[in-house]
């Protein structure tokens, strides 16, 4: 060990009176403690402050051209509308047919598995032919709701690309909205 | 009967290697870590379980929260080439200096009028008390968003040939009419795809 032998030799050997040298040792457990302790301070903050992106793709707005439109299935189709008071309304199939569920964030990823599987069992599994979610928010929702319900579809692994469409809110769909007081 | 001794040794270890180290390793973090850069504009951003780092260079940043927009361009040359390019749009002048002290603002929301007066306040603080920062304009008439996010896209095309990404940091309580106008600011640009900067969230499922 590296301690430093600074205690007076041998005692009284000799009978030569010797000033009593001071420990020279320190005691560094205390420093050691808290260098560590910042050490994990700073490990823990550089990893964890990182922002983290989600990317998002909105469909194209060219008014223009109606060529690139793409015709969904009604029986494959999600449609989720954000409300207002962090509620959902969400219908399979088409607007004028369907009755919405009004259900708040933490049921809703129940029902989006739920409708998952009921396409992949109506088309066999087929890999091109799964659930497909439309997301409308509306002016009502907030972006926490937003990005709430992004984050849904990534951990219930839908597959296909949401379609984001804040354009065209359908009339029947803020009736139901409103009747239900979510709008 | 003598008792056997059994030979008692010392119970404390030398700590000097080992507060060496730790301060070694203290030094490293400390100099690795990069400070919180203060955000002029007050955010509480949402959490998401995606995992997919911000990137560093290359990006814009807009902050958008409490009916405002700021603007932030990464990288120092990004930030003085649009600058130049929107002071040419615009007609003004800048002098070297504020082109300097620009290149090392962080995100601000100021009409481009008042950039002026705004980059000659002494620092941060001054900055965020003097009032000027009432987010930069975004409406039909007055679209210096759109402005500053095309010029600053030329100038990341221009000077590191890369395409310019678009991250949008927006408050959890902002309502959606407004991000959405923000939004379609970018796809008149023909943006379509862009990233929203979530927190980590813990504990998901």
């Amino acid at each position: 060990m590296a301690e430093l032998d600074t205690s007076s030799g041998g005692g009284k050997k000799g009978g030569k009176v010797r000033t009593k040298k001071a420990n020279t040792k320190v005691d560094l457990t205390a420093m050691v403690d808290l260098a560590f302790l910042l050490i994990t301070f700073f490990m823990l903050t550089t990893s964890l402050s990182k922002p983290i992106a989600m990317d998002i793709a909105k469909p194209d707005k060219n008014e223009k051209d109606d060529t690139n439109r793409l015709e969904l299935r009604a029986s494959q189709t999600m449609t989720i509308l954000l409300g207002k008071n962090n509620k959902v309304a969400w219908y399979m199939g088409e607007a004028k047919t369907a009755t919405p569920t009004i259900e708040g964030f933490t049921e809703v990823r129940q029902s989006i598995l739920a409708n998952k599987k009921k396409v992949a069992d109506l088309y066999g599994n087929d890999p091109k032919k799964t659930l497909v979610v439309v997301i409308k928010p509306t002016s009502g929702a907030t972006y926490k709701n937003f990005v709430d319900i992004m984050d849904e579809l990534n951990i219930a692994q839908i597959t296909a690309a949401p379609a984001i469409d804040d354009e065209n809110i359908l009339d029947a769909e803020i009736a139901v909205m409103k009747q239900n007081g979510i709008l | 009967m003598p008792r056997a001794k059994v030979q008692r040794k010392s119970t404390s270890i030398d700590m000097t290697a080992m507060c060496d180290v730790s301060f070694l390793l203290l030094t490293f973090f400390i100099l690795t870590a990069t400070a919180r850069q203060p955000d002029p504009l007050k955010i509480t951003i949402p959490s998401s379980t995606y995992k997919i780092p911000v990137p560093d260079v290359d990006i814009a940043k807009l902050s958008i929260g409490h009916g405002k927009v700021f603007y932030e361009v990464a990288g120092q040359d990004v930030k003085m080439a649009t600058l130049d390019k929107m002071a040419a749009q615009y007609k003004l002048e800048f002098t070297p200096t504020e082109r300097k002290r620009f290149g090392v603002i962080q995100s601000f929301g100021v009409p481009i009028q008042s950039l002026k007066q705004y980059i000659n306040l002494p620092d941060e603080a001054a900055r965020e008390k003097s009032g000027l920062a009432t987010g930069i304009p975004a409406d039909s008439t007055n679209n210096q968003l759109a402005d500053w996010i095309l010029n600053s896209r030329q100038a990341v095309a221009e000077l590191h040939s890369e395409a310019m990404r678009i991250s949008i940091r927006g408050d959890a309580e902002e309502e959606y009419p407004t991000v959405k106008k923000i939004v379609d600011i970018l796809q008149k640009q023909k943006i379509n795809k862009f990233s929203l900067i979530t927190s980590a969230e813990g504990g998901a499922q």
